[in-house]
């Protein structure tokens, strides 16, 4: 039998104000040692089931699920003290706005030493150390420079890699990565990427990342689940989900990305036509149909979950 | 020309807080006489650079013949006392209800709301004035009345700070690494809205001076003998007409004082506003 996934969370809903549900029965699953990518567009539920697995949600927010696991552990009806204790710990976080995400009012060495210290044991100048260590191996050089130095005097991507480090201080077993790189230029965007990659490689993080990038999750995931109007519509590995998308939804993501060489000067980019829906209570059926080609009368009141047995599964009629 | 000006005004402020402040602390040392000893045979005496002055008495003397220069020292020790007592007290008290407020919302907030709002409608004055009615007039009195009252600012300001931090991300962020509530309020909320209620203790500050002056001069506030600024202009008052000085002295002292204090809030707003902007 294969090791159980580090994170396995099954029919997540997260409703808001008992009138909209934001996330409607979302399955994830994350194995030890791979990344796994949220793609969607925004708006789709995918940040929203992130901050769910942290237990991070908004006031107002309730959420449930038939379990989420995380290492065997179900974590559903764990304390508040408990789940304190887990995060930043074993589960860690990174944001997307790396310029606020960090306090202003401390040093970086302080905040990733402190980081530290709230979980375990450890004397102020070994947190301190191994801060320098951990700022060396996300690349930033004379860390001990940067240690002295506050947020405002360092760039986006230097404090992207600081949040890294500051998460990885606890040696945590999944990182939850929302939009890492989404607020940084380019070519940061590929450093930081390949960061992440070699951190994945080194320490055996499991990697949840939540993007809305195709690029991103061609480059750095495992797996990929697809995510619209609150549902996974399309999860598979990989490779398999960019050589044959099931999802007409997938397969219209897929049309839109610009191949350089492929696409002339003048071609109309890629879309899709029509908004996401607003989901009601009582809606039935399948969230896509109205921006659909492919659209039939049953599509409106039912949608089949469709799974060709080499993990590959999407909700649709069409197969 | 203006941030030079700006510059020029804290820098104005900064020596005339601390000036004073200084003078306050090191009285017993530097005070020519004793403030309180009376000479009947040297009442009313001009200062020294005016005709009739004496050398013995740089300002004067007041109508029981009491060292003129040596009140005003031991004065800005009551006002400086009071200043910083009273804002320490309604700090306190306005920034717990505020910050408590901003970062739980709600009903919290909404109870908050309603306190602050109470204590909106209440007359100042009025109340002082039947708080010492009551009790008698003394330091304590007057600290705790003050104290007790002007934390509104404190706590709308402190409010509507907390709600701005609550929603940034590296609140989140210390959510996602396991800080506890009380760690979150203290360690990351605090800090980062500590530069606007630094700029609210100053104007405090000047205005608690203020209302202790007028309780002292209605009489309220500080018990004769002690020397308050208020008091010595309420005690001039009857001999202002023949010796200008006598209420002068007081009066542009609580001024000076009054304005470095916010000059110097003014120049700390900028200061710290403009390096937050990072």
């Amino acid at each position: 039998m294969p090791e159980a996934p580090l994170l396995d969370v099954r029919g997540l809903r997260v409703r808001f104000n008992a009138q909209v549900e934001a996330v409607r029965g979302v399955d994830l699953t994350v194995e030890r040692g791979q990344t796994h990518c949220v793609v969607g567009e925004s708006g789709c539920g995918k940040s929203v089931s992130s901050l769910a697995v942290m237990g991070l949600l908004a006031r107002g927010a309730k959420r449930s699920a038939a379990h989420m696991r995380f290492d065997g552990q179900d974590i559903l009806g764990l304390s508040d003290t408990a789940l304190q204790r887990l995060r930043g710990d074993r589960m860690a976080m990174i944001f997307q706005e790396p310029m606020t995400s960090l306090n202003p009012a401390y040093t970086i060495g302080s905040q990733m030493a402190e980081a530290l210290t709230r979980h375990r044991k450890v004397g102020k100048q070994q947190a301190l150390d191994r801060a320098a260590e951990l700022l060396t191996k996300v690349g930033i050089t004379a860390p001990g420079l940067r240690l002295a130095q506050y947020p405002h005097q360092l760039s986006g991507g230097l404090r992207q890699r600081v949040m890294i480090a500051m998460a990885l201080m606890c040696d945590p077993e999944l990182l939850i990565a929302d939009e890492p790189t989404t607020a940084l230029d380019v070519t940061v965007q590929a450093q930081i990427l390949r960061l992440l990659r070699d951190l994945q490689a080194e320490l055996g993080l499991a990697i949840l990342l939540i993007t809305h990038d195709l690029g991103v999750v061609a480059r750095i995931a495992h797996k990929v689940s697809v995510m619209y109007a609150g549902e996974v519509v399309e999860s598979a590995s990989a490779t398999d989900l960019f050589a044959a998308p099931r999802h007409p939804y997938t397969q219209g993501l897929l049309g839109c990305v610009p191949i350089p060489g492929k696409i002339k000067r003048g071609d109309p980019l890629g879309s899709i036509p029509g908004t996401v829906p607003r989901i009601a209570d009582g809606f039935t059926g399948c969230g896509f149909r109205d921006r659909c080609a492919h659209a039939m009368p049953q599509c409106a009141v039912s949608v089949p979950q469709r799974d060709d047995g080499a993990g590959h599964r999407h909700l649709c009629h069409l197969s | 020309m203006a941030f030079q000006l700006r510059r020029l005004a804290l820098a104005l402020g900064f020596v005339i807080v601390i000036g004073i402040a200084l003078v306050a602390l090191l009285a017993p040392w530097i005070t020519p006489q004793d403030p309180f000893l009376q000479n009947l045979d040297a009442r009313m005496a001009p200062p020294s650079f005016m005709d009739g002055g004496t050398a013995a008495h740089f300002l004067g003397t007041d109508q029981l013949g009491r060292d003129y220069f040596s009140r005003l020292i031991y004065g800005a020790r009551i006002s400086m006392l009071i200043g910083v007592l009273v804002v320490v007290c309604s700090g306190l008290i306005g920034t717990t209800l505020g910050v408590v407020g901003g970062f739980f919302g709600g009903r919290i907030d909404a109870v908050v709301m309603f306190i602050i709002t109470c204590r909106l409608s209440i007359p100042l004055i009025l109340v002082a004035l039947t708080v010492v009615a009551f009790v008698g007039s003394s330091l304590t009195v007057v600290v705790l009345t003050l104290g007790l009252l002007l934390w509104e600012r404190f706590a709308v300001v402190a409010r509507t700070t907390t709600m701005q931090v609550r929603n940034l991300d590296y609140i989140a962020a210390a959510w996602a690494a396991g800080c506890s509530r009380p760690y979150i309020l203290l360690r990351e909320v605090l800090p980062n809205i500590v530069h606007h209620l630094i700029v609210v203790a100053t104007l405090e500050m000047a205005l608690a001076i203020l209302l202790e002056a007028a309780l002292s001069f209605l009489g309220l506030g500080v018990p004769p003998p002690l020397p308050s600024w208020g008091l010595m202009i309420a005690e001039a008052k009857d001999y202002m007409y023949f010796s200008p000085w006598v209420i002068l002295v007081p009066g542009i002292a609580l001024f000076v004082l009054v304005l470095g204090i916010n000059l110097l809030g003014d120049g700390l707003r900028d200061r710290l506003g403009a390096t937050r902007d990072a």
